[in-house]
């Protein structure tokens, strides 16, 4: 790591304050960050922790959505979100119990990584990311690999999320850092079906509308039978071609149709 | 040697717990990055990040200014030191002898891999040392970069070493003057079956990354390297003679605890080298601990065979001839083994556990711009068992035959065997061992476990093999005739104290096997005292004599033998205190339970009062014998052993991923007597499970530019305990080896050997299951290439 300066301020508008410094950063549960500074690529000047702040902990119902703070690990969702089963479960799966007791909510959706599982979930729900400054539709949120609608120095300091009627994600491990190689989050609500597939995209977190639509009428695994992603746009390396992460796709909402039926 | 091995509570065939494990499950063992010498600096090593380039400048003097900077080096510091050597020399099928490339310490002129070393940086830590690599100013002219083994000896590819004549390290025959006869039998098969396949590149990964701290005394002259290796005296003898120029006396080598090594850490490396040239010229310690990421762009990879295997049956099928083709990648240099590797150690097992008459073996080893490559735990035996399990399952399936029949039929069943590539079986019972599997593997009940998963929705798979490894390496002059430059024969020091207790120094190193468990339950066997009385020293050369080390699965068959030795002679020395002390002739004295004792009489004495007499000599026979207890003795293997075994894998695949799970393993081994079958349980556990990883998991992959995508274990996938089963192993088939004195063979190796065809014959037997006309998928088989498969 390069040195930098650590502060750990107590209320969001320190935070927000610590940021505006030149090259400050964000620090969550570093499960990302921190990789990134040991192999020196990156070079902040100050890490602002998030950790001590205590507006942006907690989870509640608010108004038929369940509230998360953007400081909560994934362990602590897993476990306390036991009104969203879909989602607590999804944390439940994020990398292995060091990683789940870190890592944060925020961090992850500030850093949408195309493979992650979060993005899944909050773009599946229809959810509204609220930010430092403002409130965020995810449909308006994710804009691509690791590129997210966030400002310089703003902050997610908690997700509502609209709660479904049924939901599921299921994940399709990449063998070797067991984040999804694909994943899809379907989500029911009384006015129609949200399908959001990650891991397959080079456009990172994506709606699949055509499966929502067939959904929609008929939310059985046998309605989007016959669809098919195109294997143009998606993600090709080492551990799956184009065609392959395009077929997972089908198959993934499948599962998570008929898990969440 | 008893065969009821449950029933003993110490001693050969006690399943004692491992002592060692109290010091690596508490976090107290002495790991060489645990060791700190006063003083020390750090070593940041600046390495490639390019495949092949000439350096067209290297400015350092920006980096040698930076804080705490003690010095920079570079190739230029090393022009009057020898390079790395290798120890291995083959000679081709002409008769020639290989072409051998020079290896720097750092490099000179050009770089030839990603992570090749170029300069290094001394500084106080180890962070200012780094800082200070990343003002060091290179420039490098990019060339192209030859990754493909075949494109590689292309007339016009680019060459790795401008000084060699091409990138062909070897071609090499094996055996050459049966080469017409093959061809001749092969003309007269009834049956050929051919199968092309590639051995996956593997990273070893063992948990402790490799370190190296070279300290130096400026009042003795004395230099010490501290190192992760697995055989400390042949990294003294190899770096003291060829690289610096340090006679063994001013040179000491300490490999304490290591955490794993899988053949990774026999090699001598740039690092080891650097470390201990840099303290002797800096005066002061240099420290280098090795990153994850470090690691996997200079730890020697393993395997990388690319190999076109043909096998001929009669109409009986019967198997008359087998003739393969393989592409053997060396990587950019020889690492220490690496060309014995692809022959050697390849070509000699190919006749596996069949009576094949006629064999032919054709390797060329090449030079890429990739990491070296050398032994990987099973080294060239799995390549090997690899191609002749696949192509025997796939000429079953082709003659339509029971693939454990078809083995059953051509199965050696007479020992001693000579084989058609120069090996003599002493040994063996492959229709025991393939007995005993069908029992433990309930291979009767796979059908209807197969109709079990496919009401699931699944496909089940059986995959059996045989395999037959040579372990124990080696008789020191056959391995001299065949190449090596160094012989392979064991040593050990047995030290009995004055009042009973005994220190054992071997030239044999433990870097997981357990050896200060199994070693003293030999001694306490032969002697008859408790086990905890003797205690196994290792890793240090200044107290150990010269020895080999441990690869090869040979520490209990060669090491512990010249234990066995020297303990042999410190019974016959102590008979003969005994007899003195009884007053009595030494051919008369028993020793048994540790007591000495006089058939026939009601005479005896313990051990103790004979260890004190040795060295309280009050009452002691001068004039006929020295006092003291200590003998030591070397051991040279007069063969090799010959473990053996069959293995049965059962896999489930999802259709609609391509993903496989193995749902049920049996391993039935024959590593003749054995000593602690706990330890060997877990030997074969562990080994298992990097088979089970190179058949489904593990993949080191380069781009066409030489660069590594598998870097990390992002995208390196390691097995996890999830990924493999409750394993059934049994090896109560014991054909004790007939040449060393404890009729042992070796297990280290026999689980990454045996397992990977298992793996891949199960997952094609479980797609045909399904009517898909699959022959064959390339390792790792991940969820995407067995999909493919399917769909084609
Ligand atoms: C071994 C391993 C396995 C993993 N497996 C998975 C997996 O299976 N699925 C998965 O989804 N993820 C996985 N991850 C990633 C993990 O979930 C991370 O926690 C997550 O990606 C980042 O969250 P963090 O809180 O650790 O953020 P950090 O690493 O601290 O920060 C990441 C980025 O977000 C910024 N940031 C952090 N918090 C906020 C915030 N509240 N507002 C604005 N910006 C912020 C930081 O400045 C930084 O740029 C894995 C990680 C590891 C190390």
């Amino acid at each position: 790591m390069y040195e930098f300066e650590f502060a750990r301020p107590a209320s969001v508008a320190e935070a927000v304050k610590a940021l505006s410094e030149e090259d400050a950063q964000a620090l969550g549960g570093g499960q990302t960050l921190i990789p990134t500074l040991k192999q020196r690529l990156a070079m902040p000047s100050t890490l602002v922790s998030l950790s001590g702040i205590d507006e942006m902990k907690g989870i509640h119902s608010e108004g038929g959505q369940l509230v998360i703070g953007g400081a909560m690990t994934h362990a602590d969702v897993a476990e306390g979100a036991e009104a969203y089963p879909a989602l607590a479960a999804l944390a439940g799966q994020i990398g292995d119990p060091a990683v789940r007791n870190r890592g944060t909510l925020g961090g992850s959706i500030a850093n949408n990584d195309p493979a992650a599982c979060y993005p899944a979930a909050v773009l599946g729900s229809g959810a509204t990311i609220v930010t430092s400054a403002r409130e965020i539709a995810a449909d308006d949120y994710f804009q691509g690999m690791f590129t997210t609608a966030l400002e310089e120095g703003e902050i997610v300091t908690a997700v509502k999320f609209p709660q479904p009627e049924v939901a599921n994600y299921q994940k399709f491990l990449q063998p070797a850092s067991r984040f999804a190689l694909v994943g899809v989050f379907v989500a029911r609500f009384a006015d129609g079906v949200r399908v959001a597939v990650t891991g397959a995209s080079e456009e990172g977190v994506f709606r699949w509308g055509a499966a929502e639509a067939a959904l929609a009428t008929d939310f059985s695994a046998d309605a989007i039978s016959g669809l098919t992603v195109e294997a143009d746009g998606m993600i090709g390396d080492i551990h799956g071609t184009k065609a392959y992460r395009a077929h997972l796709v089908g198959v993934m909402t499948k599962r998570a149709v008929a898990a969440a039926s | 040697m008893p065969k009821d091995i449950d029933a003993k509570e110490s001693g050969i065939g006690a399943a004692s717990k491992r002592r060692e494990d109290i010091r690596f499950l508490s976090g107290t063992g002495n790991y060489t990055d645990d060791i700190n010498v006063n003083g020390q600096a750090y070593v940041h090593f600046l390495r490639s990040d390019v495949a092949h380039g000439r350096i067209t400048s290297l400015d350092t003097a920006a980096a040698a200014g930076m804080p705490g900077v003690l010095r920079v080096f570079t190739g230029a510091d090393f022009e009057a030191v020898g390079g790395l050597p290798c120890g291995w020399q083959v000679t081709d099928r002409f008769g020639e002898v290989m072409q051998e490339p020079a290896h720097p310490v750092l490099a000179q002129g050009k770089v030839r891999h990603v992570g090749d070393p170029i300069a290094a940086v001394v500084a106080a830590t180890a962070e200012q040392a780094r800082d200070a690599a990343e003002a060091i100013e290179l420039d490098i002219e990019d060339l192209p970069a030859v990754v493909d083994m075949k494109a590689a000896l292309a007339e016009d590819a680019p060459k790795v070493h401008d000084d060699l004549t091409s990138n062909l390290c070897y071609d090499w025959g094996f055996v050459e003057e049966n080469k017409e006869a093959v061809a001749k039998a092969f003309d007269e098969a009834a049956h050929v079956t051919t199968l092309e396949l590639v051995n996956n590149r593997l990273v070893a990964n063992p948990m402790e990354p490799r370190v190296a701290v070279g300290d130096f005394n400026r009042a003795t002259g004395e230099s010490t390297l501290y190192t992760t290796s697995q055989n400390p005296h042949v990294i003294r003898l190899l770096m003291g003679a060829f690289v610096l120029g340090i006679p063994e006396h001013k040179l000491r080598v300490v490999a304490p605890d290591v955490g794993g090594g899988f053949g990774s850490k026999i090699f001598h490396y740039a690092e080891e080298a650097f470390c201990t040239f840099a303290a002797k010229a800096l005066n002061r310690a240099v420290k280098w601990t090795s990153s994850r990421s470090e690691a996997f762009m200079s730890d020697a990879h393993g395997r990388d065979h690319v190999t076109k295997i043909e096998l001929a049956l009669d109409a009986d099928n019967n198997f008359t001839a087998l003739r393969t083709d393989t592409h053997a990648n060396m990587g950019a240099y020889l690492s220490t083994f690496a060309p014995s590797v692809p022959t050697w150690l390849h070509g000699t097992l190919m006749a596996g556990n069949y009576k094949t008459p006629l064999i032919y073996v054709n390797v060329k080893a090449v030079f890429t711009n990739t990491v070296p490559v050398d032994a990987y735990r099973g080294a060239g035996r799995p390549e090997a068992t690899y191609q002749l399990e696949r192509v025997i399952d796939k000429a079953a399936r082709e003659l339509n035959v029971d693939p454990i029949a078809l083995r059953r039929q051509n199965f050696i069943t007479e020992f001693p065997y000579a084989t058609p590539v120069a090996v003599e079986y002493d040994t063996g019972d492959y229709v025991a061992t393939m007995d005993k599997l069908e029992e433990i593997a309930d291979i009767k009940g796979f059908d209807g476990r197969r109709t079990e998963s496919e009401k699931a929705g699944k496909l089940r798979g059986l995959g059996v093999n045989c395999y037959i490894e040579a372990c124990g390496i080696a008789p020191s002059n056959l391995v001299g005739q065949l190449g090596a430059r160094a012989g392979l024969y064991e040593s050990a020091t047995v030290r009995v104290n004055a009042t009973g207790g005994i220190v054992v120094m071997t030239g044999s190193h433990s870097h997981g096997q357990g050896h200060e468990t199994s070693f003293p339950q030999v001694i306490s066997e032969m002697i008859g005292i408790p086990e905890d009385m003797v205690e196994i020293e290792h890793g240090d050369t200044a107290n150990t004599p010269m020895g080999m080390g441990t690869y090869g699965s040979r520490s209990l068959a060669v090491g512990g033998s010249a234990m066995v030795k020297a303990t042999e002679k410190i019974i016959n020395k102590a008979k003969k205190i005994a007899a003195h002390l009884m007053e009595a002739s030494d051919a008369d004295v028993e020793l048994k339970d540790g007591q000495f004792s006089i058939a026939g009489t009601d005479k005896s004495v313990a051990w103790g009062d004979v260890t004190l007499a040795a060295y309280v000599p009050h009452n002691y026979p001068l004039e006929e014998i020295e006092p003291g207890l200590e003998e030591t003795a070397f051991y040279d293997p007069a063969n090799f052993t010959y473990p053996a075994g069959a293995y049965a894998c059962e896999v489930e695949v999802d259709p609609d991923t391509g993903k496989v799970t193995i749902e049920r393993f049996a391993a039935a081994d024959d590593f003749g007597n054995v000593v602690n079958p706990m330890i060997v349980d877990g030997q074969v556990h562990g080994g298992l499970g990097q088979g089970i990883g190179q058949a489904l998991l593990e993949g080191c992959v380069y781009d066409e530019d030489g660069q590594l995508l598998s870097a990390s274990f992002m995208d390196y996938a390691m097995p996890r305990a999830d990924d493999v089963p409750f394993y059934q192993v049994d090896h109560s088939c014991q054909t004790p080896c007939t040449h060393n004195p404890l009729g042992v063979k070796g297990c280290g190796e026999a689980g990454a050997i045996g397992s990977p065809p298992a793996v891949v014959n199960a997952v094609v037997d479980a797609l045909r299951s399904a009517g898909k006309d699959v022959t064959h998928i390339d390792m790792p088989l991940t969820p995407a290439r067995v999909w493919a498969a399917m769909q084609s």
